[in-house]
């Protein structure tokens, strides 16, 4: 438990603890799920919201290897969309090498998370990508 | 022709590329004047300017009438990412429609030489030394980068691998083709940024910026402007016969945003809203895509083009590579896509490409394209997508007998 005190997630969607796992916001009325604070639901205009936990495994259905990003971003690096079980998740492919010969259309991936650094207070921010299974 | 028509009166594009001497006006300057003189009418004529620059200062509009002509019609400065020149030229029909005016300008003009990538940002949040949650997503760090890919070549990227995912057939030479063809098209267009053509090998070869997309398969960032004038039908009869034999009727003008689907505020949907312009354009022109003799299509990255040619139903539903590989799509082929070049080597000055793409179509219509002229042409469609996302469709259609 001391442990876990000393982190936070670097999304707020993420969950820490013994499962890792992501989190939506879903829309009460028609299920639609979403990632970031809601005003309302973009498909039924619905404004309660319930949390869903969100499967850890899923499929690739779309990757880029980004090779030339902003200043700042660490190249190269896999982009994708993971299919959860029918949720939609971004994120990035990690623990895997950066290339066209590892990475795959269909592939099947699982939650993963990782060390973003820590900061002056001692709390380690912890980020999440998708690792091959 | 019919009152309620709307026609393109006059219209221009700048050379694309680089104007290190020329500032946004001077490249609006010289779009509008030139689109006016095209059309044989002054600043006098204009009921409405609707102008876009989205990298300039704010009120570009106004600084373009002061170069231009102040005469103190309404200016709307409109702003919706690479679909802003569409998005003037929309405003202007629409104000046409609705009987405010009979002639309006519409301008679009950007100074993107030298700009790289766009979309996202590494900026690091202010780090105060500690992990602060910030934003919608309560993030303590940047998400560019960790979290996907927010720059342009890369969500495009996605784009393209989604269809291949979706459908088969998709691979990096197939999009690396894509671009072979229309930087071969590009070398007959005087006016494009690039215009030279290029091996496959090279293009494959070429600096990677986010896979299955390099270099040559983005769109160019330069400079240019373009500028177009609209006319009522009804004011059309009493302009030249000379006036009336280069309009070019708009068929259809269309925008549209994206509607809510799954996934769609994961990886943005540039397909949905595409499938929406084009079926309402075909629908109120009339007209289907087996009518077209040319389309100009937002060709932002190799990737893109691809599922543009099902989004806008130039193919059967999931058949885009069996349509690419048919050859139709090449200039000698049956629907001609992109003979400009397209943005990956005309260019792509965000604000002008929404009016440049229907000039170069109009340029066929009227039988003044030149050496690139698609023999006999009658009716072409333009399409743009603004990431965000807005999409515009116009349909057009030569008035010569």
């Amino acid at each position: 438990m001391s442990e876990t005190a000393t982190q936070i997630p670097h999304v707020d969607y993420l969950v820490l603890g013994d499962s890792p796992h992501l989190v939506a916001n879903e829309c009460t009325s028609c299920a639609s799920r979403y990632f970031d604070r809601r005003n309302a639901c973009a498909k039924c205009f619905g404004s309660d919201f319930t949390k869903a936990e969100v499967p850890t495994a899923g499929e690739v259905t779309a990757f880029t290897i980004v090779a030339f990003a902003a200043p700042g971003v660490p190249t190269p690096f896999v982009a994708a969309v993971v299919d959860c079980d029918g949720t939609q998740v971004r994120g990035n492919i990690i623990n895997c090498e950066p290339d066209a010969d590892h990475v795959s259309l269909g592939m099947q991936v699982e939650l993963a998370t990782y060390s973003l650094g820590t900061d002056s207070a001692g709390t380690e921010a912890i980020g999440f990508g998708f690792q091959p299974m | 022709m019919a009152s309620d028509d709307i026609y393109i009166l006059g219209i221009n594009m700048t050379k694309f590329g680089k104007h290190p001497d020329k500032d946004s006006i001077d490249l609006g300057a010289e779009a509008a004047m030139a689109a006016l003189a095209d059309g044989g009418v002054t600043m006098a004529d204009m009921g409405i300017l609707a102008a876009g620059n989205l990298l300039g200062s704010p009120g570009f509009g106004q600084s373009l009438q002061k170069q231009i002509g102040q005469t103190g019609i309404p200016v709307y400065n409109v702003a919706n990412a690479c679909a802003t020149g569409a998005t003037a030229l929309r405003t202007v029909v629409m104000a046409i429609k609705a009987g405010e005016c009979d002639m309006g300008l519409a301008v679009g003009v950007e100074k993107l030489s030298g700009a790289g990538l766009l979309g996202g940002s590494g900026k690091k949040k202010s780090d105060d030394d500690t992990w602060t949650p910030d934003g919608r997503f309560g993030a303590v760090a940047s998400t560019d980068g960790r979290i996907g890919t927010q720059n342009m070549p890369g969500v495009f990227a996605q784009v393209g691998m989604e269809y291949g995912h979706k459908y088969g057939g998709t691979s990096f030479e197939l999009f690396a083709r894509i671009s072979e063809k229309n930087h071969n098209h590009s070398t007959l267009n005087p006016l494009a940024a690039y215009s030279k053509s290029m091996p496959l090998e090279q293009i494959m070869g070429d600096m990677m910026i986010a896979y299955p997309n390099t270099r040559p398969m983005c769109s160019a960032n330069c400079d240019g402007g373009a500028a177009a004038v609209l006319v009522s039908g009804e004011k059309l009869k009493s302009l030249s016969d000379e006036q009336q034999r280069r309009a070019v009727k708009i068929r259809a003008s269309v925008l549209t945003s994206d509607p809510w689907q799954d996934g769609c505020q994961i990886l943005p949907d540039v397909n949905t809203l595409t499938r929406m312009a084009a079926n309402q354009a075909y629908e109120t022109a009339s007209v289907g895509p087996e009518d077209l003799d040319l389309v100009e299509l937002h060709d932002c990255f190799a990737t893109a083009e691809l599922v543009h040619y099902d989004n806008l139903m130039l193919c059967d539903e999931g058949g885009a590579v069996d349509f690419f590989e048919s050859g139709k799509p090449f200039r000698d082929g049956e629907r001609p896509v992109n003979v400009s070049g397209g943005l990956q080597s005309k260019g792509h000055p965000i604000s002008a490409t929404g009016i440049a793409n229907v000039w170069e179509v109009c340029h066929h219509l009227r039988n003044e394209a030149g050496d690139r002229q698609i023999e006999g042409a009658r009716i072409g469609l333009a399409h743009v997508i603004g990431l965000g996302s807005a999409c515009g469709v116009h349909i057009l259609e030569s008035s010569a007998a």
